[in-house]
Protein backbone atom coordinates (compact mmCIF):
# COMPACT_ATOMS: atom_id res chain seq x y z
CA UNK A 1 0.00 0.00 0.00
CA UNK A 2 2.85 2.37 0.81
CA UNK A 3 4.03 1.78 -2.73
CA UNK A 4 0.69 2.85 -4.20
CA UNK A 5 0.38 6.04 -2.20
CA UNK A 6 3.88 7.16 -3.09
CA UNK A 7 3.05 6.70 -6.76
CA UNK A 8 -0.01 8.82 -6.23
CA UNK A 9 2.17 11.47 -4.65
CA UNK A 10 4.49 11.47 -7.57
CA UNK A 11 1.66 12.02 -9.97
CA UNK A 12 1.05 15.45 -8.55
CA UNK A 13 3.80 17.29 -10.38
CA UNK A 14 4.36 19.56 -7.42
CA UNK A 15 3.92 18.65 -3.76
CA UNK A 16 1.20 20.85 -2.34
CA UNK A 17 3.55 21.76 0.48
CA UNK A 18 5.96 23.51 -1.88
CA UNK A 19 7.19 26.76 -0.33
CA UNK A 20 6.54 29.02 -3.30
CA UNK A 21 3.20 29.67 -4.92
CA UNK A 22 1.67 31.88 -7.56
CA UNK A 23 -1.79 33.13 -8.32
CA UNK A 24 -2.92 31.32 -11.45
CA UNK A 25 -5.71 33.14 -13.30
CA UNK A 26 -7.45 30.95 -15.84
CA UNK A 27 -9.79 32.40 -18.44
CA UNK A 28 -13.12 30.53 -18.41
CA UNK A 29 -15.39 30.88 -21.40
CA UNK A 30 -17.87 28.65 -23.14
CA UNK A 31 -19.09 30.45 -26.26
CA UNK A 32 -22.23 28.30 -26.31
CA UNK A 33 -23.32 29.36 -22.82
CA UNK A 34 -21.47 32.46 -21.67
CA UNK A 35 -21.82 36.07 -22.69
CA UNK A 36 -18.20 36.87 -21.95
CA UNK A 37 -15.13 35.28 -20.45
CA UNK A 38 -14.26 35.53 -16.79
CA UNK A 39 -11.22 34.58 -14.76
CA UNK A 40 -11.03 31.92 -12.08
CA UNK A 41 -8.19 32.34 -9.63
CA UNK A 42 -6.22 29.63 -7.90
CA UNK A 43 -3.21 29.70 -5.63
CA UNK A 44 -0.87 27.06 -6.96
CA UNK A 45 2.40 25.90 -5.42
CA UNK A 46 5.35 25.48 -7.77
CA UNK A 47 8.95 24.40 -7.94
CA UNK A 48 11.76 25.79 -10.05
CA UNK A 49 10.89 23.31 -12.79
CA UNK A 50 7.09 23.46 -12.71
CA UNK A 51 5.63 24.37 -16.10
CA UNK A 52 2.49 26.40 -16.65
CA UNK A 53 0.83 23.30 -18.09
CA UNK A 54 1.61 21.33 -14.93
CA UNK A 55 0.11 24.11 -12.83
CA UNK A 56 -3.06 24.06 -14.91
CA UNK A 57 -3.24 20.27 -14.62
CA UNK A 58 -2.83 20.60 -10.84
CA UNK A 59 -5.81 22.93 -10.82
CA UNK A 60 -7.78 20.40 -12.83
CA UNK A 61 -6.81 17.68 -10.43
CA UNK A 62 -7.31 19.44 -7.10
CA UNK A 63 -9.67 22.34 -7.63
CA UNK A 64 -11.73 22.42 -10.79
CA UNK A 65 -11.88 19.56 -13.21
CA UNK A 66 -13.90 21.55 -15.75
CA UNK A 67 -10.98 23.66 -17.00
CA UNK A 68 -10.66 22.89 -20.71
CA UNK A 69 -7.07 22.64 -21.91
CA UNK A 70 -5.55 20.72 -24.80
CA UNK A 71 -2.21 19.01 -24.46
CA UNK A 72 -0.56 15.78 -25.34
CA UNK A 73 3.21 15.47 -25.51
CA UNK A 74 4.17 17.84 -22.67
CA UNK A 75 7.49 18.40 -24.41
CA UNK A 76 6.95 21.01 -27.13
CA UNK A 77 6.44 18.43 -29.83
CA UNK A 78 2.75 18.06 -30.52
CA UNK A 79 1.85 21.75 -30.75
CA UNK A 80 -1.38 21.42 -28.75
CA UNK A 81 -0.86 23.62 -25.73
CA UNK A 82 -0.36 27.11 -27.14
CA UNK A 83 -2.04 29.83 -25.09
CA UNK A 84 -1.58 33.41 -23.98
CA UNK A 85 0.61 33.36 -20.88
CA UNK A 86 0.84 36.77 -19.24
CA UNK A 87 -0.18 38.37 -22.51
CA UNK A 88 2.15 36.58 -24.92
CA UNK A 89 1.54 33.41 -26.91
CA UNK A 90 3.63 30.54 -25.51
CA UNK A 91 3.51 26.76 -25.17
CA UNK A 92 2.25 25.98 -21.66
CA UNK A 93 4.38 22.85 -21.50
CA UNK A 94 7.51 24.73 -22.55
CA UNK A 95 7.16 27.67 -20.18
CA UNK A 96 8.36 27.36 -16.61
CA UNK A 97 6.57 29.45 -14.02
CA UNK A 98 9.92 30.43 -12.54
CA UNK A 99 11.04 32.04 -15.80
CA UNK A 100 7.97 34.29 -15.95
CA UNK A 101 9.22 36.40 -13.05
CA UNK A 102 5.75 37.17 -11.79
CA UNK A 103 3.57 36.28 -8.81
CA UNK A 104 0.53 36.24 -11.03
CA UNK A 105 0.27 33.99 -14.05
CA UNK A 106 -2.66 34.72 -16.34
CA UNK A 107 -3.56 32.16 -18.98
CA UNK A 108 -5.99 32.90 -21.79
CA UNK A 109 -6.86 31.22 -25.07
CA UNK A 110 -4.58 32.12 -27.98
CA UNK A 111 -5.47 35.27 -29.88
CA UNK A 112 -6.62 35.14 -33.48
CA UNK A 113 -8.12 31.65 -33.11
CA UNK A 114 -11.80 30.93 -32.37
CA UNK A 115 -12.32 29.80 -28.77
CA UNK A 116 -13.81 26.34 -28.32
CA UNK A 117 -13.83 26.50 -24.54
CA UNK A 118 -11.58 28.05 -21.89
CA UNK A 119 -8.02 27.58 -23.14
CA UNK A 120 -8.75 25.46 -26.19
CA UNK A 121 -9.01 27.07 -29.61
CA UNK A 122 -10.02 25.80 -33.06
CA UNK A 123 -7.28 25.07 -35.59
CA UNK A 124 -9.45 24.45 -38.66
CA UNK A 125 -8.39 27.65 -40.36
CA UNK A 126 -4.70 27.20 -39.61
CA UNK A 127 -4.77 23.70 -41.08
CA UNK A 128 -6.73 24.88 -44.10
CA UNK A 129 -4.18 27.64 -44.84
CA UNK A 130 -1.38 25.14 -44.29
CA UNK A 131 -2.95 22.76 -46.80
CA UNK A 132 -3.51 25.55 -49.26
CA UNK A 133 0.22 26.08 -49.83
CA UNK A 134 0.59 22.38 -50.80
CA UNK A 135 2.85 21.18 -47.99
CA UNK A 136 4.35 18.17 -49.74
CA UNK A 137 6.99 17.52 -52.38
CA UNK A 138 5.71 18.38 -55.81
CA UNK A 139 7.38 16.69 -58.77
CA UNK A 140 6.32 14.60 -61.73
CA UNK A 141 8.02 11.43 -60.58
CA UNK A 142 6.93 11.48 -56.94
CA UNK A 143 6.01 7.80 -57.08
CA UNK A 144 9.16 5.73 -56.98
CA UNK A 145 9.47 2.86 -59.41
CA UNK A 146 10.68 -0.25 -57.65
CA UNK A 147 14.17 -0.21 -59.12
CA UNK A 148 14.88 3.49 -58.41
CA UNK A 149 16.88 5.05 -55.59
CA UNK A 150 15.51 7.51 -53.02
CA UNK A 151 15.95 11.20 -53.79
CA UNK A 152 19.39 11.96 -52.42
CA UNK A 153 20.32 15.20 -50.66
CA UNK A 154 23.62 16.55 -49.43
CA UNK A 155 23.87 17.78 -45.82
CA UNK A 156 24.10 21.33 -47.19
CA UNK A 157 20.85 20.87 -49.07
CA UNK A 158 19.18 19.62 -45.92
CA UNK A 159 20.37 22.72 -44.03
CA UNK A 160 18.46 24.92 -46.44
CA UNK A 161 15.08 23.80 -45.13
CA UNK A 162 15.52 21.69 -41.98
CA UNK A 163 14.94 24.67 -39.69
CA UNK A 164 11.55 25.29 -41.27
CA UNK A 165 10.67 21.61 -41.10
CA UNK A 166 10.82 21.98 -37.31
CA UNK A 167 7.36 23.56 -37.31
CA UNK A 168 4.93 21.79 -34.96
CA UNK A 169 1.86 23.75 -36.14
CA UNK A 170 1.28 25.21 -32.71
CA UNK A 171 -0.03 28.47 -34.13
CA UNK A 172 1.87 30.78 -31.76
CA UNK A 173 3.24 32.72 -34.72
CA UNK A 174 -0.24 33.34 -36.13
CA UNK A 175 -1.31 34.52 -32.71
CA UNK A 176 1.54 37.06 -32.40
CA UNK A 177 1.30 38.40 -35.96
CA UNK A 178 0.03 41.99 -36.22
CA UNK A 179 -1.62 41.38 -39.59
CA UNK A 180 -3.41 38.32 -38.25
CA UNK A 181 -4.84 40.53 -35.48
CA UNK A 182 -7.25 42.12 -37.93
CA UNK A 183 -6.99 40.21 -41.22
CA UNK A 184 -8.99 36.98 -41.14
CA UNK A 185 -8.08 36.15 -44.76
CA UNK A 186 -4.28 36.43 -44.41
CA UNK A 187 -2.45 33.14 -45.04
CA UNK A 188 -0.31 33.78 -42.00
CA UNK A 189 3.28 33.13 -40.96
CA UNK A 190 2.78 29.43 -40.25
CA UNK A 191 1.64 28.59 -43.78
CA UNK A 192 4.07 30.99 -45.45
CA UNK A 193 7.03 29.51 -43.58
CA UNK A 194 5.92 26.06 -44.71
CA UNK A 195 5.62 27.26 -48.29
CA UNK A 196 9.28 28.21 -48.01
CA UNK A 197 10.13 24.92 -46.33
CA UNK A 198 9.08 23.07 -49.49
CA UNK A 199 10.37 25.63 -51.97
CA UNK A 200 13.81 25.41 -50.32
CA UNK A 201 13.84 21.60 -50.54
CA UNK A 202 16.13 20.48 -53.35
CA UNK A 203 13.79 17.56 -54.13
CA UNK A 204 10.82 19.83 -54.71
CA UNK A 205 9.77 21.25 -58.08
CA UNK A 206 6.67 23.14 -56.94
CA UNK A 207 8.15 26.60 -56.51
CA UNK A 208 6.15 28.36 -59.20
CA UNK A 209 2.89 26.73 -58.15
CA UNK A 210 3.36 27.85 -54.57
CA UNK A 211 4.54 31.35 -55.43
CA UNK A 212 1.36 31.69 -57.46
CA UNK A 213 -0.80 30.59 -54.55
CA UNK A 214 0.67 33.10 -52.11
CA UNK A 215 0.81 36.02 -54.55
CA UNK A 216 -2.67 37.36 -53.86
CA UNK A 217 -4.24 40.23 -51.99
CA UNK A 218 -4.22 38.39 -48.66
CA UNK A 219 -1.06 36.48 -49.41
CA UNK A 220 2.60 37.06 -48.67
CA UNK A 221 2.46 40.84 -49.26
CA UNK A 222 0.46 41.32 -46.10
CA UNK A 223 3.62 40.46 -44.15
CA UNK A 224 5.47 43.61 -43.02
CA UNK A 225 8.44 41.90 -41.42
CA UNK A 226 7.48 42.92 -37.88
CA UNK A 227 9.11 39.67 -36.74
CA UNK A 228 6.75 38.92 -33.85
CA UNK A 229 6.16 35.43 -35.27
CA UNK A 230 9.84 34.58 -35.02
CA UNK A 231 10.09 36.00 -31.53
CA UNK A 232 7.40 33.65 -30.18
CA UNK A 233 8.18 30.50 -32.18
CA UNK A 234 9.16 27.79 -29.69
CA UNK A 235 11.02 25.66 -32.25
CA UNK A 236 13.40 28.12 -33.88
CA UNK A 237 11.55 27.98 -37.19
CA UNK A 238 11.99 31.74 -37.64
CA UNK A 239 9.01 32.13 -39.98
CA UNK A 240 9.95 35.76 -40.74
CA UNK A 241 13.19 34.59 -42.34
CA UNK A 242 11.45 32.06 -44.56
CA UNK A 243 8.82 34.58 -45.60
CA UNK A 244 11.38 37.19 -46.67
CA UNK A 245 13.32 34.57 -48.66
CA UNK A 246 10.08 33.54 -50.32
CA UNK A 247 9.29 37.16 -51.16
CA UNK A 248 12.85 37.49 -52.43
CA UNK A 249 11.83 35.16 -55.29
CA UNK A 250 8.82 37.30 -56.14
CA UNK A 251 10.84 40.54 -56.03
CA UNK A 252 13.66 39.13 -58.14
CA UNK A 253 16.28 39.21 -55.37
CA UNK A 254 16.65 35.42 -55.70
CA UNK A 255 15.92 32.95 -58.42
CA UNK B 1 -3.47 43.34 -61.42
CA UNK B 2 -1.40 40.73 -59.65
CA UNK B 3 -0.57 41.66 -56.08
CA UNK B 4 3.15 41.26 -56.77
CA UNK B 5 2.93 43.76 -59.62
CA UNK B 6 1.15 46.26 -57.40
CA UNK B 7 3.71 45.88 -54.65
CA UNK B 8 6.62 46.20 -57.08
CA UNK B 9 5.09 49.50 -58.12
CA UNK B 10 4.78 50.40 -54.43
CA UNK B 11 8.49 49.80 -53.83
CA UNK B 12 9.50 51.32 -57.17
CA UNK B 13 7.64 54.57 -56.62
CA UNK B 14 9.14 54.82 -53.14
CA UNK B 15 12.69 54.32 -54.38
CA UNK B 16 12.28 56.71 -57.26
CA UNK B 17 10.99 59.49 -55.05
CA UNK B 18 13.68 59.26 -52.36
CA UNK B 19 16.08 61.59 -54.15
CA UNK B 20 13.38 63.88 -55.50
CA UNK B 21 11.81 64.53 -52.11
CA UNK B 22 15.24 65.08 -50.59
CA UNK B 23 15.96 67.77 -53.18
CA UNK B 24 12.54 69.31 -52.63
CA UNK B 25 12.89 69.63 -48.86
CA UNK B 26 16.58 70.52 -48.83
CA UNK B 27 15.88 73.40 -51.21
CA UNK B 28 13.89 75.05 -48.42
CA UNK B 29 16.42 74.39 -45.74
CA UNK B 30 19.48 75.52 -47.63
CA UNK B 31 18.25 78.67 -49.36
CA UNK B 32 16.83 80.34 -46.29
CA UNK B 33 13.55 78.92 -45.20
CA UNK B 34 11.30 81.98 -45.29
CA UNK B 35 12.84 83.27 -48.53
CA UNK B 36 12.33 80.02 -50.32
CA UNK B 37 8.64 80.21 -49.56
CA UNK B 38 8.13 83.79 -50.71
CA UNK B 39 5.60 84.33 -53.45
CA UNK B 40 8.18 85.47 -56.03
CA UNK B 41 10.45 82.56 -55.31
CA UNK B 42 7.72 79.96 -55.48
CA UNK B 43 6.31 81.46 -58.64
CA UNK B 44 9.78 81.40 -60.17
CA UNK B 45 10.08 77.76 -59.17
CA UNK B 46 6.80 76.92 -60.82
CA UNK B 47 7.92 78.70 -64.01
CA UNK B 48 11.09 76.61 -64.25
CA UNK B 49 10.36 73.66 -66.46
CA UNK B 50 12.89 71.16 -65.06
CA UNK B 51 11.80 71.90 -61.51
CA UNK B 52 8.17 71.60 -62.40
CA UNK B 53 8.80 68.24 -64.02
CA UNK B 54 10.33 67.14 -60.76
CA UNK B 55 7.28 68.35 -58.83
CA UNK B 56 4.95 66.54 -61.19
CA UNK B 57 7.01 63.36 -60.80
CA UNK B 58 6.88 63.57 -57.01
CA UNK B 59 3.17 64.17 -57.23
CA UNK B 60 2.50 61.11 -59.38
CA UNK B 61 4.95 58.76 -57.67
CA UNK B 62 3.83 59.55 -54.15
CA UNK B 63 0.13 59.69 -54.91
CA UNK B 64 0.45 56.15 -56.23
CA UNK B 65 2.66 55.04 -53.35
CA UNK B 66 0.66 56.75 -50.62
CA UNK B 67 -2.78 55.64 -51.76
CA UNK B 68 -1.60 52.10 -52.32
CA UNK B 69 -0.19 52.18 -48.78
CA UNK B 70 -3.59 53.28 -47.56
CA UNK B 71 -5.21 50.46 -49.54
CA UNK B 72 -2.90 47.94 -47.90
CA UNK B 73 -3.75 49.18 -44.42
CA UNK B 74 -7.49 49.19 -45.12
CA UNK B 75 -7.39 45.69 -46.68
CA UNK B 76 -5.79 44.35 -43.55
CA UNK B 77 -8.20 46.13 -41.26
CA UNK B 78 -11.43 44.61 -42.48
CA UNK B 79 -12.43 41.98 -45.03
CA UNK B 80 -15.36 41.30 -47.28
CA UNK B 81 -15.98 41.30 -51.03
CA UNK B 82 -17.81 44.60 -51.27
CA UNK B 83 -15.55 46.35 -48.80
CA UNK B 84 -12.40 45.23 -50.56
CA UNK B 85 -13.70 46.32 -53.96
CA UNK B 86 -14.62 49.69 -52.50
CA UNK B 87 -11.13 50.06 -50.99
CA UNK B 88 -9.38 49.17 -54.26
CA UNK B 89 -11.45 51.49 -56.44
CA UNK B 90 -11.49 54.16 -53.77
CA UNK B 91 -7.68 54.25 -53.70
CA UNK B 92 -7.51 54.55 -57.48
CA UNK B 93 -10.01 57.42 -57.41
CA UNK B 94 -8.03 59.11 -54.63
CA UNK B 95 -4.82 58.77 -56.61
CA UNK B 96 -6.30 60.20 -59.78
CA UNK B 97 -8.07 63.03 -57.97
CA UNK B 98 -4.91 64.10 -56.16
CA UNK B 99 -2.76 63.90 -59.29
CA UNK B 100 -5.38 65.82 -61.24
CA UNK B 101 -5.72 68.54 -58.65
CA UNK B 102 -1.98 68.95 -58.18
CA UNK B 103 -1.28 68.90 -61.91
CA UNK B 104 -3.84 71.65 -62.38
CA UNK B 105 -1.80 73.88 -60.05
CA UNK B 106 1.45 72.96 -61.72
CA UNK B 107 0.27 73.37 -65.30
CA UNK B 108 -1.68 76.57 -64.77
CA UNK B 109 1.10 78.21 -62.81
CA UNK B 110 3.77 77.10 -65.21
CA UNK B 111 1.85 78.47 -68.19
CA UNK B 112 1.59 81.82 -66.47
CA UNK B 113 -2.11 81.77 -65.74
CA UNK B 114 -1.65 83.29 -62.29
CA UNK C 1 -16.91 37.63 -37.61
CA UNK C 2 -13.92 39.12 -35.86
CA UNK C 3 -15.65 38.46 -32.55
CA UNK C 4 -16.09 34.74 -33.25
CA UNK C 5 -12.52 34.34 -34.35
CA UNK C 6 -11.23 35.96 -31.19
CA UNK C 7 -8.99 38.30 -33.19
CA UNK C 8 -6.84 40.70 -31.23
CA UNK C 9 -8.14 43.58 -33.30
CA UNK C 10 -6.63 46.98 -33.89
CA UNK C 11 -5.49 47.26 -30.28
CA UNK C 12 -3.40 44.11 -30.63
CA UNK C 13 -2.07 45.16 -34.02
CA UNK C 14 -1.02 48.56 -32.74
CA UNK C 15 0.24 47.48 -29.31
CA UNK C 16 4.02 47.88 -29.63
CA UNK C 17 4.84 46.84 -26.07
CA UNK C 18 5.41 43.13 -26.27
CA UNK C 19 7.59 42.22 -29.21
CA UNK C 20 10.68 44.37 -29.33
CA UNK C 21 11.94 47.16 -31.56
CA UNK C 22 10.89 45.45 -34.80
CA UNK C 23 7.25 45.73 -33.82
CA UNK C 24 7.75 49.38 -32.86
CA UNK C 25 9.27 50.02 -36.28
CA UNK C 26 6.25 48.33 -37.86
CA UNK C 27 3.90 50.69 -36.01
CA UNK C 28 5.99 53.79 -36.71
CA UNK C 29 6.13 52.86 -40.40
CA UNK C 30 2.33 52.75 -40.52
CA UNK C 31 1.85 55.95 -38.55
CA UNK C 32 4.45 57.91 -40.52
CA UNK C 33 3.05 56.55 -43.80
CA UNK C 34 -0.46 57.69 -42.91
CA UNK C 35 0.82 60.98 -41.48
CA UNK C 36 2.77 61.71 -44.64
CA UNK C 37 -0.20 60.84 -46.83
CA UNK C 38 -2.33 63.26 -44.82
CA UNK C 39 0.32 65.94 -45.08
CA UNK C 40 0.79 65.28 -48.78
CA UNK C 41 -2.90 65.78 -49.55
CA UNK C 42 -3.05 68.93 -47.44
CA UNK C 43 0.17 70.13 -49.06
CA UNK C 44 -1.11 69.75 -52.60
CA UNK C 45 -4.20 71.68 -51.57
CA UNK C 46 -2.10 74.33 -49.85
CA UNK C 47 0.16 74.95 -52.83
CA UNK C 48 -2.89 75.30 -55.08
CA UNK C 49 -3.48 78.62 -53.38
CA UNK C 50 -0.82 80.09 -55.60
CA UNK C 51 -3.53 80.17 -58.23
CA UNK C 52 -5.22 82.84 -56.12
CA UNK C 53 -2.23 85.08 -56.61
CA UNK C 54 0.02 86.73 -54.06
CA UNK C 55 -2.79 87.33 -51.57
CA UNK C 56 -3.94 83.75 -51.56
CA UNK C 57 -0.41 82.41 -51.24
CA UNK C 58 0.54 84.72 -48.41
CA UNK C 59 -2.69 83.95 -46.58
CA UNK C 60 -1.89 80.30 -46.58
CA UNK C 61 1.78 80.74 -45.95
CA UNK C 62 0.92 82.57 -42.73
CA UNK C 63 -0.29 79.23 -41.34
CA UNK C 64 3.16 77.70 -41.46
CA UNK C 65 4.97 80.82 -40.31
CA UNK C 66 3.84 80.37 -36.72
CA UNK C 67 5.60 78.40 -34.01
CA UNK C 68 3.02 75.62 -34.26
CA UNK C 69 3.40 75.60 -38.02
CA UNK C 70 7.14 75.25 -37.70
CA UNK C 71 6.83 72.42 -35.21
CA UNK C 72 4.42 70.70 -37.56
CA UNK C 73 6.83 71.03 -40.48
CA UNK C 74 9.66 69.71 -38.32
CA UNK C 75 7.48 66.69 -37.52
CA UNK C 76 6.83 66.17 -41.23
CA UNK C 77 10.55 66.20 -41.90
CA UNK C 78 11.10 63.67 -39.11
CA UNK C 79 8.34 61.39 -40.39
CA UNK C 80 9.72 61.65 -43.90
CA UNK C 81 13.26 60.70 -42.86
CA UNK C 82 12.21 57.81 -40.63
CA UNK C 83 9.77 56.46 -43.22
CA UNK C 84 12.40 56.69 -45.96
CA UNK C 85 15.22 55.17 -43.91
CA UNK C 86 13.11 52.39 -42.48
CA UNK C 87 11.47 51.92 -45.90
CA UNK C 88 14.81 51.15 -47.47
CA UNK C 89 15.61 48.71 -44.66
CA UNK C 90 12.24 47.04 -45.16
CA UNK C 91 12.64 46.73 -48.91
CA UNK C 92 15.99 45.02 -48.44
CA UNK C 93 14.54 42.77 -45.74
CA UNK C 94 11.54 41.90 -47.91
CA UNK C 95 13.97 40.75 -50.57
CA UNK C 96 15.70 38.51 -48.04
CA UNK C 97 18.74 40.75 -47.51
CA UNK C 98 20.28 40.68 -44.03
CA UNK C 99 17.74 38.30 -42.55
CA UNK C 100 20.29 35.62 -41.66
CA UNK C 101 20.98 32.15 -42.99
CA UNK C 102 18.98 28.99 -42.34
CA UNK C 103 20.68 26.57 -39.97
CA UNK C 104 19.88 23.65 -37.71
CA UNK C 105 17.93 25.27 -34.88
CA UNK C 106 19.34 24.94 -31.39
CA UNK C 107 17.94 25.83 -28.00
CA UNK C 108 17.23 28.61 -27.01
CA UNK C 109 16.25 29.23 -30.62
CA UNK C 110 17.25 32.86 -31.10
CA UNK C 111 15.61 33.85 -34.39
CA UNK C 112 18.35 34.82 -36.85
CA UNK C 113 16.07 37.20 -38.73
CA UNK C 114 15.71 39.45 -35.71
CA UNK C 115 19.38 40.35 -35.91
CA UNK C 116 21.61 43.34 -35.23
CA UNK C 117 21.72 44.41 -38.88
CA UNK C 118 18.05 45.18 -38.98
CA UNK C 119 18.05 46.57 -35.46
CA UNK C 120 20.83 48.94 -36.46
CA UNK C 121 18.77 49.89 -39.51
CA UNK C 122 15.82 50.78 -37.30
CA UNK C 123 17.85 52.71 -34.74
CA UNK C 124 19.73 54.60 -37.46
CA UNK C 125 16.45 55.61 -39.07
CA UNK C 126 15.26 56.97 -35.74
CA UNK C 127 18.53 58.79 -35.10
CA UNK C 128 18.62 60.18 -38.64
CA UNK C 129 15.07 61.42 -38.22
CA UNK C 130 16.01 63.11 -34.95
CA UNK C 131 19.06 64.75 -36.53
CA UNK C 132 17.01 65.96 -39.49
CA UNK C 133 14.41 67.38 -37.14
CA UNK C 134 17.07 69.24 -35.19
CA UNK C 135 18.54 70.59 -38.41
CA UNK C 136 15.10 71.65 -39.57
CA UNK C 137 14.45 73.33 -36.26
CA UNK C 138 17.74 75.15 -36.40
CA UNK C 139 16.89 76.46 -39.86
CA UNK C 140 13.30 77.44 -39.14
CA UNK C 141 13.71 78.87 -35.68
CA UNK C 142 17.16 80.22 -36.36
CA UNK C 143 15.90 82.85 -38.76
C1 LIG D 1 10.44 58.60 -50.46
C2 LIG D 1 10.73 57.72 -49.62
C3 LIG D 1 9.80 56.60 -49.23
C4 LIG D 1 10.16 55.30 -49.12
C5 LIG D 1 11.54 54.71 -49.37
C6 LIG D 1 8.99 54.56 -48.74
C7 LIG D 1 8.96 53.21 -48.55
C8 LIG D 1 7.86 52.50 -48.16
C9 LIG D 1 7.81 51.08 -48.01
C10 LIG D 1 8.96 50.10 -48.29
C11 LIG D 1 6.59 50.75 -47.58
C12 LIG D 1 6.08 49.33 -47.31
C13 LIG D 1 6.04 49.07 -45.85
C14 LIG D 1 5.56 47.68 -45.55
O1 LIG D 1 5.15 46.93 -46.44
O2 LIG D 1 5.61 47.34 -44.38
C15 LIG D 1 5.84 51.96 -47.44
C16 LIG D 1 4.54 52.04 -47.00
C17 LIG D 1 3.79 53.20 -47.01
N1 LIG D 1 4.19 54.44 -47.44
FE1 LIG D 1 6.04 54.93 -48.01
N2 LIG D 1 7.94 55.41 -48.61
C18 LIG D 1 8.38 56.68 -48.90
C19 LIG D 1 7.63 57.85 -48.86
C20 LIG D 1 6.27 57.91 -48.57
C21 LIG D 1 5.48 59.12 -48.60
C22 LIG D 1 6.01 60.52 -48.92
C23 LIG D 1 4.21 58.77 -48.27
C24 LIG D 1 2.99 59.64 -48.20
C25 LIG D 1 2.46 60.18 -49.24
C26 LIG D 1 4.21 57.35 -48.01
C27 LIG D 1 3.11 56.63 -47.63
C28 LIG D 1 3.12 55.31 -47.30
C29 LIG D 1 2.00 54.60 -46.74
C30 LIG D 1 0.62 55.18 -46.42
C31 LIG D 1 2.43 53.27 -46.55
C32 LIG D 1 1.65 52.10 -45.96
C33 LIG D 1 2.13 51.90 -44.55
C34 LIG D 1 2.35 50.46 -44.17
O3 LIG D 1 1.91 49.54 -44.87
O4 LIG D 1 3.04 50.25 -43.18
N3 LIG D 1 5.48 56.86 -48.21
N4 LIG D 1 6.65 53.03 -47.80
C1 LIG E 1 9.26 71.04 -44.88
C2 LIG E 1 8.48 70.53 -45.75
C3 LIG E 1 8.05 71.14 -47.08
C4 LIG E 1 7.95 72.41 -47.52
C5 LIG E 1 8.31 73.67 -46.78
C6 LIG E 1 7.41 72.39 -48.87
C7 LIG E 1 7.16 73.48 -49.67
C8 LIG E 1 6.64 73.46 -50.94
C9 LIG E 1 6.47 74.60 -51.80
C10 LIG E 1 6.84 76.01 -51.44
C11 LIG E 1 5.95 74.17 -52.97
C12 LIG E 1 5.63 75.01 -54.19
C13 LIG E 1 6.65 74.77 -55.28
C14 LIG E 1 8.05 75.14 -54.87
O1 LIG E 1 8.36 76.32 -54.67
O2 LIG E 1 8.84 74.23 -54.70
C15 LIG E 1 5.78 72.73 -52.86
C16 LIG E 1 5.25 71.93 -53.83
C17 LIG E 1 5.13 70.56 -53.72
N1 LIG E 1 5.60 69.77 -52.68
FE1 LIG E 1 6.39 70.45 -50.97
N2 LIG E 1 7.23 71.06 -49.21
C18 LIG E 1 7.58 70.29 -48.15
C19 LIG E 1 7.53 68.94 -48.07
C20 LIG E 1 7.05 68.10 -49.05
C21 LIG E 1 6.98 66.67 -48.96
C22 LIG E 1 7.41 65.83 -47.75
C23 LIG E 1 6.45 66.23 -50.14
C24 LIG E 1 6.18 64.81 -50.55
C25 LIG E 1 5.45 64.01 -49.87
C26 LIG E 1 6.17 67.39 -50.96
C27 LIG E 1 5.61 67.36 -52.23
C28 LIG E 1 5.31 68.46 -52.99
C29 LIG E 1 4.65 68.40 -54.27
C30 LIG E 1 4.16 67.14 -54.99
C31 LIG E 1 4.54 69.73 -54.73
C32 LIG E 1 3.86 70.18 -56.02
C33 LIG E 1 2.41 70.38 -55.68
C34 LIG E 1 1.58 71.01 -56.77
O3 LIG E 1 2.00 72.03 -57.32
O4 LIG E 1 0.49 70.48 -57.02
N3 LIG E 1 6.56 68.51 -50.26
N4 LIG E 1 6.21 72.33 -51.60
S1 LIG F 1 6.38 28.36 -37.15
FE1 LIG F 1 6.87 28.09 -34.96
S2 LIG F 1 5.26 29.25 -33.91
FE2 LIG F 1 4.54 28.94 -36.00
S3 LIG F 1 3.29 27.08 -35.92
FE3 LIG F 1 5.36 26.44 -36.50
S4 LIG F 1 6.39 25.92 -34.57
FE4 LIG F 1 4.53 27.11 -34.04
S1 LIG G 1 1.74 19.55 -24.86
FE1 LIG G 1 2.63 19.10 -26.80
S2 LIG G 1 3.46 21.03 -27.32
FE2 LIG G 1 2.82 21.39 -25.29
Amino acid sequence: MAQVSSIADEQASTPLSSPKSILLRISKFNPKLDESSKFMEFTVPYQKWTTVLEAILDVKKHFDHSVAVRYSCRQATCGSCGMMINGKPKLACFTKISELDSDVVTVEPMNNFPVIRDLTVGFEKLFAKHQKIQPYLIRDDSELESDEREFLQSPEEVEQYIQFANCIKCGLCNSACPTMATDSSFVGPQALAQAYRYVADSRDKGKDTRLNIIDESHGIWRCHFAGSCSQVCPKGVDPAMGIQFLRGYLLGFRS
Amino acid sequence: MKESTIMKIHYGTALASVGLVAVHILMRLTTGFADSLSYENVLANYRSVPYVIMLELILILLAVHGFNGLRVILLELKQGRVYEKAVSYGSIVGMIALIGYGSRTIIMTNMGMV
Amino acid sequence: MTEDEHREGIKGMANPGRYGIERIAYLLMRLTGLGLLGYFIAHVYETSNILRGRMGWDDFLAMTQTTEGHIFLVLVIGMCVFHTGNGIRIMLGHGGVGVGQPARPDYPYEPASQNYRHKIGIYSSIVLAAVAMMYGMAVMFGE
